[in-house]
């Protein structure tokens, strides 16, 4: 819109040139000090010893162990919370029900719960001085410093993320679709797949991302129910933490950089798809 | 199930379905372990809790948390709004990049986040000793936590306001143009209220982030008592004492403030909703 | 030429290098089979030399003399969701350690897997988890599956044993030396040439000096830091309390672990004087840079024992207790006290240590935690919540 604006003789919809150039060199600066800053740092430093040292480091079991880890972690916990999130909207969405608000506040919160307090809770529940965890324990079937409990610190902190992004379109887009489909004939199942899904890819696909990014990325929640078994409960971001401490700085960047790579190259293919299918995307926005 | 929750019936299906799956998971993953903690709070019972959150050094670390949170957000709100603005009206080169990136913070380990931004402000590093001539020092300063709470609460701001602006029609900077008023006024009177409701749930959300962000910030921080502790390091440090009940409730705390800080995001968008319809 | 290879993801084994392979890894002749791995990549690859002689060393050393020469093939355990520590047909020991023992432990436990193999027994995987000491200390607790504890200080296994009841109360009698096989002392490490003049402790109080160590609260180190502190201004009249008080005053940064702290003072270039165990110390020279740091040894430290122990009730079976056991014994044979000279502790059989390792080793007054009442009162009465430490930043 903005293009067809810059045509007119007078644009009214913009800012005068000398304005726009200002606010994008303002907000080159800000980008580049405080977001490109910490990311550049993370790859000079693991490119230190040159890309031999990225390839050694990378090929440390150790460093092995946590990468198949923490995309074990995430193979699962993404789509555990997808599902969630796709529930969690069409019974929020499609339905009036009491407590609706405080639902979605529960939803929410372990956005703002410090990660720390998330890790504690988990020990409280299933530690070995709790009932519950006593007796899972006694039973051979341990949750802290073991995968469930790896899991559980990842679903937890990730857990608003798809739920989040699918609500407001599924709210904007009302329920008028979704009732005249059922009217025509179509079965729940059918109107959810080819009425509602198309609807909310773009927020899902965007979800998804988000949340797999941070599941890859957590750390603090993790880190206080993974026991730091190197090989076994170590996944990629607590692994760093031990090979900084290990004075193998390269090693410890190293897997920072794949964690941020990953990330980026998730951020840049939602971009693409965005870009590919705008028109598509205004489209199911706009409705 | 249905008759007795539901306000109005609905004709569509899945209500059974879709609400079970959504509280078996909420249940597992969120009230069970919420749960836990508060049952330890209770069990200690309210005025032993308020004995052992009541101490100078946990008021000044919960004070610390709210205070650099609140600034960082603040700073997150001007060049938030800022970075969305630019994003969405403009186009230039790496405009896509800088979109990805933005979500960066959240992707990337928050202990790599603290390790880089460290070794950028540290004394001897590429910004400290940019700074340092102007008797400036970041890091191991309140100053420090600032920025690494600037990072960890970016994406929140910008991710709440960018499709806000998106949607925002031309027509009613036209009507406004047309009408007479100069871009600068129908930027404060026009644009400004329309997407005061989405930069403050941005504000919000990266305020309750920030207040309880511990990774990035102990290493930046020179977790001084009193003067550079942060609220969640306290919570570690009295794990280390074996001193779960003083852990609990400190985790309460700020559980209750975070709980607090929710609900006002949740009727500040209630009330937009009832503003300006669904945004 | 010896080599040290990694096979699967958990066992080490040594031999005479054969051949490199192309994808990196290299062959070895064990004595008794060709083994190919990846080699293990040492400490900080600029130092790779040194360390290589350094392994060499230990390994002509320790090895060759008591004719142990043998490979450990040990388990690569299956990594799989449920990564939990079971006995199955392999006896696995996990070791639960404290944050500067890394470096000895991943030597000692090939050191130990070649002795116990040259005994006639099945290999022992050895999982090692490292971590602050109290932190570690509180997963066992919360029910890590530690089979052995090798931590800071005594009262972190004293906690746990309170608390658990895992292992019974006099646990530190149950091997010589209070369960400490070896010791380290607290010294000071300084920016290169000592520009700040620093030499004792008194002179960590003046105006302007700034002192790194990590919060006691957090690091069993710092807790030895600050009784070593105040051990020397008892000794030198003057008042403990006032003293530390002032020396916390100057620190500006109080990291939650010892790593931290030589991370803030070597690599981010804060502060004058770096508290340090002497064992971190020397690996922060060996590692960082002998040109850039000097090492001053005060007239008054303080003995820092680390103690190690079994963790009775996580043991599954008998094999496991004897290996386990076997490990922690095997600490005091010479070969292993050597190592762990040469990983710059203090230890107690110096008969097959290098010379110039026992060398580093200045003799200086060490006073004991005994002087202070033992931890079990230092730990309350200290470190403990309102106690002396607290009150520092309660004025």
């Amino acid at each position: 819109m903005s293009d067809i604006a810059l045509t007119r003789p007078v644009p009214v919809t913009t800012e005068p040139p000398l304005a726009r150039y200002l606010l994008i060199g303002l907000a080159a600066v800000f980008v580049a000090l405080f977001l490109f800053a910490p990311l550049v740092t993370v790859f000079v430093e693991a490119l230190r010893q040159g890309w031999v040292g990225v390839i050694d480091a990378l090929r440390l079991p150790d460093a092995q162990a946590a990468i198949r880890m923490t995309l074990t972690i995430a193979a699962i916990a993404v789509p555990l919370n997808a599902t969630f999130g796709i529930a969690a909207a069409w019974a929020i969405t499609k339905f009036d029900f009491r407590g609706k608000a405080f639902l979605i506040t529960l939803i929410d919160l372990p956005f703002s719960v410090s990660p720390v307090v998330a890790g504690l809770m988990l020990v409280l529940l299933f530690g070995a001085n709790s009932t519950l965890g006593g007796w899972l324990i006694a039973n051979d079937m341990p949750i802290v410093f073991a995968f469930p409990g790896i899991l559980l610190a990842t679903l937890f902190v990730t857990f608003p993320f798809v739920a989040r992004e699918i609500i407001p379109v599924m709210i904007e887009q009302g329920r008028t679709e979704e009732e005249a489909a059922l009217t025509l004939g179509a079965s729940g199942w059918r109107t959810f797949f080819t009425v509602t899904l198309p609807n909310i890819r773009w927020a899902l696909l965007y979800g998804v991302l988000l949340c797999n990014a941070r599941a890859m990325g957590e750390f603090g929640a993790v880190a206080v129910v993974s026991g730091k078994i190197r090989g076994e409960t170590a996944t990629m971001p607590t692994m760093v933490e031990m090979f900084y401490n290990e004075y193998l700085s390269v090693a410890a960047f190293t897997l920072a950089a794949v964690l941020a790579m990953l990330a980026l190259l998730t951020l840049l293919l939602k971009s693409l798809l965005e870009w590919r299918h705008a028109e598509l995307l205004a489209a199911t926005r706009r409705h | 199930m249905r008759a007795g929750i539901l306000r109005s019936p609905s004709p569509l299906p899945g209500f059974g379905l879709s609400f079970g799956i959504m509280m078996t998971v909420l249940s597992i993953v969120v009230l069970l372990p919420i749960g836990a903690l508060l049952g330890r709070g209770l069990m200690i019972g309210p005025a032993d809790l308020w004995d052992m959150v009541n101490s100078r050094r946990i008021w000044s670390a919960l004070t610390l948390s709210f205070r650099a949170a609140l600034i960082a957000s603040l700073f997150n709100l001007v060049f938030g709004l800022l970075l969305a603005w630019v994003l969405v009206r403009y186009r230039f080169w790496g405009r896509r990049f800088v979109d990805a990136a933005v979500d960066l913070p959240f992707a990337l380990p928050t202990a790599v986040a603290g390790i880089a931004l460290t070794a950028l402000y540290a004394p001897n590093g590429v910004f400290g000793q940019a700074l340092a001539p102007f008797g400036l020092q970041v890091a191991y300063t309140e100053v420090g936590i600032w920025v690494a709470l600037v990072f960890i609460g970016l994406p929140f701001v910008v991710r709440t306001v960018q499709p806000v602006i998106e949607e925002l029609e031309p027509d009613l900077e036209e009507v406004s143009a047309t009408l007479g008023a100069r871009r600068t006024h129908t930027l404060r009177r026009v644009i400004l209220p329309t997407l005061t409701p989405a930069l403050l749930t941005g504000f919000a959300l990266a305020l309750a982030r920030s207040v309880g962000e511990y990774g990035s910030v102990i290493f930046i921080a020179g977790n001084i008592p009193n003067l550079t502790e942060i609220a969640p390091l306290l919570i570690v440090i009295r794990l280390e004492e074996y001193n779960y009940d003083a852990a609990a409730a400190i985790g309460i705390a700020m559980l209750v403030v975070s709980f607090a800080m929710l609900l006002a995001i949740n009727a500040i968008q209630v009330w937009s909703r009832r503003r300006i319809g669904n945004v | 030429m010896y080599h040290t290879i990694r096979i699967g993801g958990h066992s080490l084994a040594q031999g005479t290098f054969l051949r490199s392979l192309d994808d990196g890894r290299i062959e070895i002749d064990a004595g008794h089979a060709r083994l190919s791995g990846h080699p293990v990549t040492p400490l900080h690859p600029s130092d790779a030399g040194r360390l290589r002689g350094a392994l060499r060393k230990t390994l002509t050393g320790a090895y060759l003399r008591s004719g142990i020469l043998t490979a450990v093939a040990a388990i690569g355990l299956t990594l799989t969701g449920t990564a939990t520590l079971k006995a199955q047909d392999n006896v696995a020991i996990l070791n639960v350690s404290y944050d500067p023992t890394r470096e000895f432990y991943r030597e000692y436990n090939t050191l130990f897997n070649a002795w116990w193999a040259a005994q006639g027994n099945a290999p022992v995987a050895v999982q090692q988890s490292h971590g602050g000491a109290g932190a570690q200390a509180r997963a066992v607790i919360d029910g890590l599956p530690a089979t052995v504890v090798t931590l800071a200080l005594s009262a972190d296994i004293d906690t746990i044993s309170e608390r658990t009841g895992l292992l019974p109360a006099d646990w530190q009698t149950r091997l010589p030396h209070n369960s400490s096989p070896y010791t380290s002392t607290i010294v000071f490490l300084v920016r290169e040439g000592n520009p700040r003049g620093i030499q004792d402790w008194d002179d960590l109080v003046a105006d302007g000096v700034q002192v790194i160590t990590p919060n006691p609260k957090t690091s069993g180190g710092a807790r030895w830091n600050f009784l070593a502190a105040w051990a020397y201004a008892g000794r030198n009249g003057l008042d403990p309390a006032q003293f530390v008080g002032t020396l916390y005053r100057n620190v500006p940064v109080l990291d939650t672990g010892a790593r931290g702290s030589t991370t803030t003072f070597t690599q981010r270039g804060v502060g004058d004087v770096l508290l340090a165990w002497e064992n971190e110390a020397f690996l922060a020279l060996a590692s960082l840079g002998e040109d850039k740091f000097d090492i001053v040894v005060p007239s008054v430290s303080i003995l820092a024992e680390s103690p190690v122990a079994l963790v009775d009730g996580n043991i599954t079976s008998d094999a496991q207790r004897a290996a386990a056991e076997a490990y922690l014994q095997h600490l005091y044979s010479p070969e292993a006290q050597a190592l762990a000279t040469r990983h710059y502790y203090r230890a107690w059989d110096t008969s097959q240590a290098a010379a110039e390792d026992i060398a580093r080793f200045p003799e200086l007054e060490l006073v004991t935690i005994a002087d202070f009442g033992g931890w079990p009162v230092v730990q309350t009465e200290y470190f403990g919540e309102g106690g002396i430490f607290d009150q520092i930043y309660e004025e």
